[in-house]
């Protein structure tokens, strides 16, 4: 096991460091000159000029990798050049609202994917099961930024029940201010007992999440359902009928936990999908999250902030895969012993 | 329901494999009726991207012309799905739309699948170091979020539809790549492959006849279920503003258009992104009907 872990991480950090590379000859490569971003495509040449000197782009470019590299140790990522500030910041103080709607969502789609999944096994082939087959894959084909948008529409527009758009009402900041602990900002409200912040949080969480958790849902519902069906064909499953064990014993017991192994790892696919569909259903609610702040820097080529969000999606995807190998070699002794 | 695999059976004569595959594909369809479904949806986005021109009842507003009269009208019987906030025509729009989602889609597939089949064909059939290669290539690149990699490449070539193909190739050529190397690595001690070998048949033609030949119905179900993915993605993009530019009509980007004024004007945005969902789900339908044919099991992403 622990061999195994070590590889892995071995594995990630090579490919982190050639990624940095890659990314970084690409930014510098690109037919856009930084300088120009950073300054407007107005300013006069001598500006451009001694912005170029200033953020060190006219030294040769392996100076200039290794001098990034240095800084990416030392917590120095560069200043966004859309907001002049630190990108580390910048991000750091968005990614708790995007990690408690990435929560959220996978919490719902777990949750939704695996019952979905067992009861369309039930009567495989009949009306539920078509119903359930047609909706998974109405989940995974529906793009999320249209999805909360009609969400918006029904649950804002015409029912008048949720709240459309951010995290928190404005005039909460007044009336029930939320004492940050963990800067979760929902997390904190609940554990500082701000219950009227707690509940306008839920409130706003709901759209967003369901956005988010639609196409994991689908995916899940579909690999549960077939990894049910191939475990209920097997002999112990037969065993256990012929001792007269009630269908749902058999279902949610015996069969769901053989077929637990693929769907941990649907769920991990499912997180690194959800890694960036949260950009968009942030884009959509207005979410204070990451998701906006990176699609406004990718659109105008902040690339200090491009690098970083570069390697901080490299990172948290493999941080998931690893996750899910440490889970599945945990619950599948096959997994520990090979 | 569950179908036949395909026959792994050696078979001498591998042009009998793929009809088998077809044939298959003919069967699930008239059994299954969401793929029928599914059928249904593709022809009728392929017709409008094709006839849209003839079809559209003002083709020139569907290409961007404003129209400042007629803003903001709610759908009627004079425009079915209303007009946006210059006055065009949505349902021309988005039945102009569907030629451009289409040609990039297909655009990006084929790409894909041609630099993932030539590289993967190779280094599954010689193996060895040029194999190891390619390999640690496809593994690095499907180490990192594929949409997310297509997003930076975007913002570091430049917005546009071009740029997009061009990302979105650069993105999926890894898991065609992968499809094709097995293929080829279980084919190429097959007896045809040894008897061709033997007799000096040039590499390229074995690679060509025999390797790629017996490989195309995995690669027609992904290059299938990809097309849809691709229309969903490009879509994304010109969403946050990656992809097409005004006045485009590009799907994505008209859902965009309309978004500030979704509890007001829902028409603007809520047609052109039902087009997006309506071509996704057809060839998602269609993909995972054939996904049963080659492995109830299987999947990817």
């Amino acid at each position: 096991m622990l061999r195994f872990t070590l590889k892995r991480l071995l594995t990630a950090v090579v490919v982190l460091l050639i990624l940095t590379l890659v990314v970084f000859l690409m930014t510098r490569l690109i037919p856009s000159n930084p300088a120009i971003v950073y300054v407007g495509p107005k300013a006069p040449p001598e500006v451009i000029a001694r912005v170029t000197a200033e953020l060190g782009l006219d030294r040769p470019i392996f100076v200039q990798y290794f001098e990034y590299l240095g800084g990416l140790f030392t917590g120095d990522w560069g200043n966004s050049l859309s907001t002049k500030r630190p990108v580390l910041l910048e991000l750091a103080t968005r990614l708790p609202a995007t990690l408690e709607l990435i929560a959220a969502a996978m919490a719902i789609a777990a949750l939704g994917g695996v019952t979905l999944g067992v009861l369309a096994v039930r009567r495989p082939g009949r009306i539920l099961d078509g119903a359930i087959r047609f909706l998974s894959i109405g989940g995974v084909s529906m793009p999320a930024f249209w999805l909360g948008l009609l969400l918006q529409l029904f649950f804002v527009g015409n029912l008048k029940l949720l709240p459309a758009t951010g995290q928190f009402s404005n005039a909460l900041e007044y009336t029930n201010p939320i004492t940050p602990v963990t800067n979760f900002a929902l997390f904190d409200s609940l554990i500082t007992g701000n219950w009227a912040a707690f509940g306008d949080g839920l409130q706003h969480l709901i759209l967003p999440a369901i956005t988010l958790a639609a196409y994991p849902l689908g995916l899940m519902a579909r690999m549960v359902r077939s990894a049910m069906l191939e475990v209920l064909g097997q002999d112990h499953i037969f065993t256990a009928r012929a001792y007269g064990l009630p269908e749902r014993v058999v279902h949610w017991k015996l069969a769901l936990k053989n077929a637990l192994p693929s769907t941990v790892t649907v769920f991990g696919l499912s997180i690194a999908y959800a890694l960036t569909g949260t950009f968009f259903v942030e884009v959509v609610f207005n979410w204070p999250g990451i998701g906006q702040f990176i699609t406004a820097a990718m659109v105008a080529v902040d690339y200090p902030t491009i690098m970083a969000v570069t390697l901080l999606g490299a990172a948290a995807y493999l941080l998931s895969n690893f996750v899910v190998d440490v889970v599945q070699a945990k619950i599948d002794p096959r997994v520990r012993i090979s | 329901m569950t179908y036949p695999l395909l026959p792994v059976v050696p078979s001498l004569t591998p042009v009998n494999e793929r009809f088998t595959g077809l044939r298959h594909l003919g069967r699930v369809l008239s059994r299954d009726w969401l793929a029928a479904f599914g059928l249904v949806l593709v022809v009728l986005v392929l017709v409008l991207a094709v006839f849209g021109k003839w079809i559209a009842p003002h083709p020139e507003e569907g290409a961007g012309l404003a129209n400042i009269p007629n803003r903001n009208l709610a759908p009627g019987a004079a425009h079915w799905f209303g007009t946006d906030e210059l006055g065009r025509d949505v349902l021309s729009r988005v039945i102009i739309g569907a030629g451009p989602a289409l040609s990039v889609a297909l655009f990006v597939v084929v790409a894909a699948a041609t630099i993932g089949i030539v590289l993967g064909a190779i280094a599954g059939y010689r193996g060895g170091w040029f194999d190891t290669v390619i390999m640690r290539i496809t593994e690095f690149f499907q180490s990192f979020p594929p949409l997310l990699l297509a997003m930076i490449t975007v913002a570091l070539l430049g917005a546009g539809p071009v740029n997009v193909g061009i990302a979105l190739a650069i993105a999926w050529w890894p898991w065609y790549a992968r499809i094709v190397r097995a293929e080829a690595a279980s084919l190429r001690d097959r007896s045809f492959v040894e008897a061709a070998r033997a007799m000096g048949v040039p590499t390229w033609r074995i690679l060509y006849r025999h390797i790629l030949r017996n490989s195309t119905t995995p690669i027609l179900v992904q290059a299938t279920v990809d097309i849809g993915t691709v229309v969903l993605w490009v879509g994304s993009l010109a969403f946050i503003g990656l992809g097409a530019q005004p006045p485009s009509p590009d799907w994505g980007l008209m859902v965009q258009e309309g978004r500030g004024v979704i509890l007001n004007r829902w028409w603007i945005s809520t047609f052109p992104g039902l087009a997006i969902f309506v071509t996704v789900l057809g060839f998602n339908l269609i993909g995972d009907a054939l996904r049963d044919i080659l492995d109830p099991r299987q999947t990817k992403r």
